[in-house]
């Protein structure tokens, strides 16, 4: 007996020993895609806030459309179109040697979800930094720190504690979202979950994915608190 | 090209019908789904701040849970649970046939106790902003508990909850397009069909994204309205909180 078989062998679940291991290789999946997606997604959050605030004109307005437009719609709409739609222009693809890329499931959920995570963590980092008080830039500026030394050294710490809070959200939602990648055929932990009920009628399995689900996403908060209590224990005695 | 855009009209190929059809439906189970999720998750809230450890610990143990869970994956539960959980109650009635729950009714649960998870943050947030002297001069007056409530925190409440429930609603006009997946005739369903017929993914997908985006569009701009008319008795409008 594998590992993954023993969860279901002590709970007594015949349909959660059966597709334990399924089930286990699904749950990577859901962790390497969120991960690969909120890290690339937060790198290009911070160059979009940054071009958003302080790049031209035109920069601001195309971050702007872009948040906009990834804000608005349905993250399923997108990876739809992303899946299907791009998918559609097969020849093209394969002129430019791109195609592996855009006929895997996982590549196009992952670059889905890179692409709506980076707005939301976009407008959170503008927030964040838009909230640092301005007589902070004024001393900066006294100081004779250069606008990007400015950025890096005062703004950006400053920032970066007013918004690990929404950050530590964005990541929970992102796991949870991560589910829809299982309606384009990729088998995370939702996808495992929804063939082994498909297979076996036995409704519980879904009950025990979400207990999976509700573990990680507490666990993740408990352990984001802890490091924010941290992060943030020099403010206390302001 | 342009024929490919004839897809999308009224005419005898179009689906021009199809999609308004798929938007009415979106609209009406977001629509349907607010008042049910709003007013369930005031009364989480309630329960969140209650003084019975009992009500305050199931109350919380809600919103852990339907925060936590995917939505996706409530709406499978609540569709084939509770469906499955009532043909077991028909069939020992011993009624004729067999009980079927309709997606829409199913969509709307699940996506309000999702709703009402998370607005019940936003609403608990509101009522530690209304300030205690508000209840202590309602009881002064004479008024009851419940009495308090309506008539002094309530109309107090629904301004400062508004940015955050407005957030709520943007959130779930979204989430709506999950429900195509239990065969409710949303927007997503009806592009998914259109897809499979003529395999134009990427202009109907398109033409749902625009879709989407022009009720997200026109939702901030009312939202944006709504506060402002909240606001206007306050001088210094969206800083004074209280």
């Amino acid at each position: 007996m594998s590992w993954c078989e023993y969860p279901g062998w002590l709970a007594g679940s015949e349909v959660l020993q059966n597709y334990g291991c399924r089930m286990a290789s699904g749950f990577w999946i859901t962790i390497e895609l969120v991960l690969i997606s909120v890290l690339i997604g937060f790198a290009m959050a911070l160059a979009l806030a940054i071009a958003r605030l302080y790049g031209p004109r035109w920069a601001s307005l195309a971050v702007g459309g872009y948040t906009t437009f990834f804000r608005g719609t349905p993250l399923l709409c997108q990876l739809y179109l992303v899946y299907y739609g791009l998918g559609q222009f097969r020849v093209f693809w394969q002129d430019i040697g791109l195609w592996w890329f855009f006929r895997d499931p996982f590549y196009c959920a992952a670059l889905t979800f890179t692409l709506n995570t980076a707005a939301y963590q976009a407008e959170i980092l503008r927030g964040a930094i838009q909230a640092i008080p301005r007589g902070q830039f004024e001393g900066a500026a006294s100081l004779g720190l250069h606008r990007w030394a400015t950025l890096r050294l005062v703004a950006l710490p400053q920032a970066m504690i007013l918004a690990l809070r929404p950050l530590g959200n964005e990541l929970i939602v992102m796991i949870k979202a991560s589910a829809i990648a299982s309606l384009v055929t990729l088998f995370d932990l939702m996808g495992a979950t929804r063939l082994a009920f498909a297979r076996s009628f036995d409704l519980s399995i879904y009950l025990y994915a979400a207990l999976i689900y509700l573990v990680l996403v507490e666990i993740i908060r408990r352990i984001w608190d802890r490091a924010e209590l941290r992060l943030s224990r020099h403010l206390a005695l302001r | 090209m342009l024929d490919k855009f004839a897809l999308l009209g009224f005419g005898p190929e179009g689906w021009g019908w199809a999609l308004l059809q798929g938007a009415g439906v979106t609209i009406s189970i977001a629509l349907a789904t607010l008042p049910f999720g709003l007013a369930l998750g005031l009364l989480v809230a309630l329960g969140k701040r209650s003084d019975s450890a009992v009500l305050r610990a199931v109350a919380t143990l809600y919103t852990t849970i339907f925060r936590g869970v995917p939505e996706l994956l409530t709406l499978y539960i609540i569709y084939f649970g509770v469906q499955l959980l009532l043909q077991h109650l028909w069939q020992k009635l011993g009624l004729p046939g067999s009980f079927s729950m309709p997606p829409f009714v199913a969509g709307m649960v699940a996506l309000g106790v999702v709703l009402s998870a998370f607005s019940s943050e936003v609403w608990v947030g509101a009522l530690n902003a209304i300030q205690k002297g508000q209840r202590e001069a309602a009881a002064a007056l004479g008024l009851s508990k419940a009495q308090a409530f309506r008539l002094v925190v309530l109309p107090q409440l629904i301004r400062v909850a508004l940015p955050g429930l407005g957030n709520n609603w943007m959130v779930l006009l979204k989430e709506t397009s999950l429900v195509s997946v239990i065969t409710l005739p949303d927007i997503m369903f009806i592009t998914t069909r259109a897809n499979v017929v003529t395999k134009e993914p990427f202009l109907f997908f398109g033409a749902a994204m625009l879709i989407y985006l022009v009720f997200s569009l026109i939702s901030a701009r009312a939202l944006g309205r709504m506060e402002r008319r909240a606001n206007r008795g306050f001088a210094a409008f969206g800083g004074a909180m209280r």
